[in-house]
């Protein structure tokens, strides 16, 4: 814990608004005010913000389809994600993308992605772009366990380190993919090993402790922006939701979840942790969370608010030209 | 004007843009070859039929990036640089193998800007080769390029000749969308007048390769020629052809088309894709749509069968639409 006091801050303000943002989402999906499906990122807040508190607007990430938390990470602003979840004309993509392809290129965010294994591929570009400009730029490409099982992320992984790429690999290995367990679904239960075969260092943290994420992602990353080449982290962090909001999640046992969020809930133990080195006290983070809720409520009312898309946007879009 | 084939009209196209802009870059198989080989020979293959040849030693590693045999990799990873400002130039060696890697390209590359509302930019080219005649069979043979045509937020482009070829890709990599560049692996040694200097032929201008008062051929990449073949045979029974070769399938030329059949009142569309929901049939509905009472007899298409590509010489010759089949067809909606 030899961070600075204002980077925790940071991070668990960055967390605290994915787990409000999430829960708030969860109300109003079920009130039937955002259209579409949902994949809640509770539970895995640490994973997201571990691994972004090292990036900056100029890194690129490529997310998944329980993107929120990655794009809140990243920094992409509060009402205008909002809004996009409700579909309307403000929203990061203006509508047109949804939960599941949300994206904010100017914050590095190349999009939530509801093709799983669908991102990693395109990560390479990025890293691509920035090993041709020699920036010291980095990619990271988020997948779950689920996707770890996609060709793509196999071939994605090997050309990273054939071609000696700044890519960074995030397993968050929450423990299903949709309705089957990463116990069945994988064949092996060391995802990181995987990676390791591809010929680059592959580590697997606890993805519920923000710390430890910190520390495999600040690694990766160091070796990558100096010329290093590709690495993977995977973050085992299970989920404390279904598949998608709504999912009675009839594959768990009773109590799995209750169990989850008294034991492993990232929010708890990054507190403890701070308040327990004396780096903030429990007043201090109640003010904190209260900050959060505010913002939340603001980018819902910015949500409920703002327009729907005009009907010409339909057609909006589809080419930059087209003659 | 020097003469140049189809082959060397592309290499210049690529060796003057990435000349012009140092964001170009070259990702595929064997675009240069040799990497890791015994011989230490370098650009060993120079792309599989020697489109990409020399680039290597002009531009280096750096920009001619040879990849693994992993199709989804290089076009995600293409997608991926053109979104965060590189402009590849990506090889899908044979377009049959769109079938390995496809989501990248349609799901992802072609949706970007759309998906993302308007925020993203997707300078990206892929060359591919279509074509049967090789006997190269089912999986090296085939025309799938209707079902790049039917993708939302994707241009594909068709030349049928070396001065087309050039121009249309030289506008390919200055384009800032997504575009799929078909090269028909029967054209690579054909030659004809070729500029020097560098030139770019706007999308959706069709050519008139003739034009003549009784029915409007349109055809595309090989089946150009096949046509052309045709309507010198015609023209001798006197049968006066317009030859029209929109050269892209996305967008498409479809003033060209309407206005030709308006004049000739008869359709013909020459096409190497398989028959159903393909590009000939498409274009029979814009006519039937738009032109329907300027026809003077049923629209035709001349098309592959609804078949895969078969192997053997004699089957595959009678797969690909001929002149005759096609002169037949004009014949009969002549009568």
């Amino acid at each position: 814990m030899q961070l600075p006091r204002l980077t925790m801050l940071d991070a668990y303000m960055r967390m605290q608004r994915i787990r409000n943002f999430e829960e708030r989402i969860v109300t109003e999906f079920s009130s039937g005010e955002i259209p579409g499906f949902i994949h809640s990122y509770l539970g895995q807040e640490a994973s997201a913000v571990g691994t972004c508190m090292h990036l900056d607007d100029d890194d690129y990430i490529g997310s998944t389809h329980r993107g929120h938390g990655h794009c809140i990470a990243k920094g992409a602003d509060l009402k205008a994600m909002m809004a996009e979840l409700y579909g309307k004309r403000d929203g990061l993509c203006r509508g047109k993308g949804g939960s599941m392809h949300i994206a904010d290129l100017s914050k590095g965010m190349l999009g939530a992605n509801a093709i799983v294994g669908g991102s990693p591929p395109l990560v390479l570009g990025a890293a691509l772009t920035a090993k041709t400009r020699r920036n010291g730029k980095v990619a990271v490409a988020f997948t779950g366990d689920g996707g770890s099982n996609q060709g793509t992320v196999f071939e994605a992984m090997n050309m990273a380190v054939v071609l000696k790429l700044p890519a960074i690999f995030i397993i968050e290995n929450n423990g299903f993919g949709e309705g089957t367990a990463a116990s069945y679904a994988c064949g092996t239960d060391d995802l990181a090993a995987r990676a390791a075969a591809f010929g680059m260092p592959a580590v697997a943290v606890d993805g519920t402790d923000f710390f430890a994420v910190h520390d495999a992602v600040g690694e990766a990353v160091a070796l990558a922006r100096a010329g290093g080449g590709p690495s993977t982290v995977e973050t085992r962090c299970p989920r404390f939701t279904g598949h998608f909001v709504g999912d009675p999640q009839h594959y768990r046992a009773n109590g799995e979840v209750d169990v989850l969020r008294r034991d492993a809930d990232p929010l708890t133990l990054i507190r403890r942790r701070l308040i327990d080195a004396g780096v903030f006290d429990a007043e201090q983070f109640d003010a904190l969370d209260r900050d959060v809720a505010a913002e939340i409520d603001e980018a819902v009312a910015f949500a409920r608010a703002a327009p729907i898309p005009d009907e010409a946007d339909l057609l909006a879009d589809v080419y930059i030209s087209y003659r | 004007m020097p003469r140049k084939t189809v082959r060397e009209a592309i290499n210049e196209a690529l060796v003057q843009e990435m000349g012009r802009d140092p964001d170009i870059v070259i990702i595929g198989e064997d675009v240069a070859g040799g990497e890791g080989g015994s011989s230490g020979v370098e650009d060993a293959f120079g792309g599989v039929l020697g489109v990409t040849k020399g680039l290597l030693p002009r531009f280096g590693r750096s920009r001619v990036i040879d990849t693994p045999i992993s199709e989804s990799a290089i076009m995600g990873m293409a997608a991926g640089a053109a979104v965060t400002g590189l402009r590849p130039v990506a090889e899908l060696m044979f377009a049959d193998f769109f079938g390995v890697c496809f989501d990248q390209i349609y799901n992802q590359a072609a949706k970007f800007r759309y998906m993302f509302g308007g925020h993203a930019r997707t300078p990206l080219v892929i060359r591919s080769m279509i074509g049967a005649g090789y006997s190269a069979a089912a999986q090296h043979s085939q025309s799938p390029h209707s079902i790049f045509t039917h993708v939302p937020g994707l241009k594909v482009v068709m030349p049928s000749n070396a001065y087309d070829a050039k121009g249309l890709l030289i506008q390919a990599i200055r384009d800032d969308d997504p575009v799929i560049f078909f090269e028909h692996k029967m054209l690579y040694d054909l030659a004809d007048e070729v500029p020097s200097e560098p030139y770019a032929i706007r999308f959706g201008e069709a050519n008139f390769v003739r034009e003549g008062d009784d029915v409007t051929i349109v055809a595309f990449s090989r089946m150009v020629h096949i046509a052309a073949q045709a309507a010198d045979v015609l023209e001798r029974e006197g049968i006066s052809v317009e030859l029209i070769d929109p050269r892209t399938t996305s967008p498409l030329d479809e003033e060209s088309i309407l206005e030709s059949v308006r004049r000739t009142g008869r359709l013909v569309v020459v096409d190497e894709g398989n028959p159903r929901c393909g590009l000939a049939v498409d274009i029979a509905a814009l006519v039937a749509e738009h032109a329907f009472h300027s026809l003077k007899a049923p629209i035709r298409t001349v098309t592959a069968p609804h078949t895969p590509v078969p192997f053997a010489p004699s089957l595959e010759a009678a797969y690909i639409p001929s002149p005759a089949r096609v002169a037949e067809v004009v014949r009969e909606i002549m009568r």
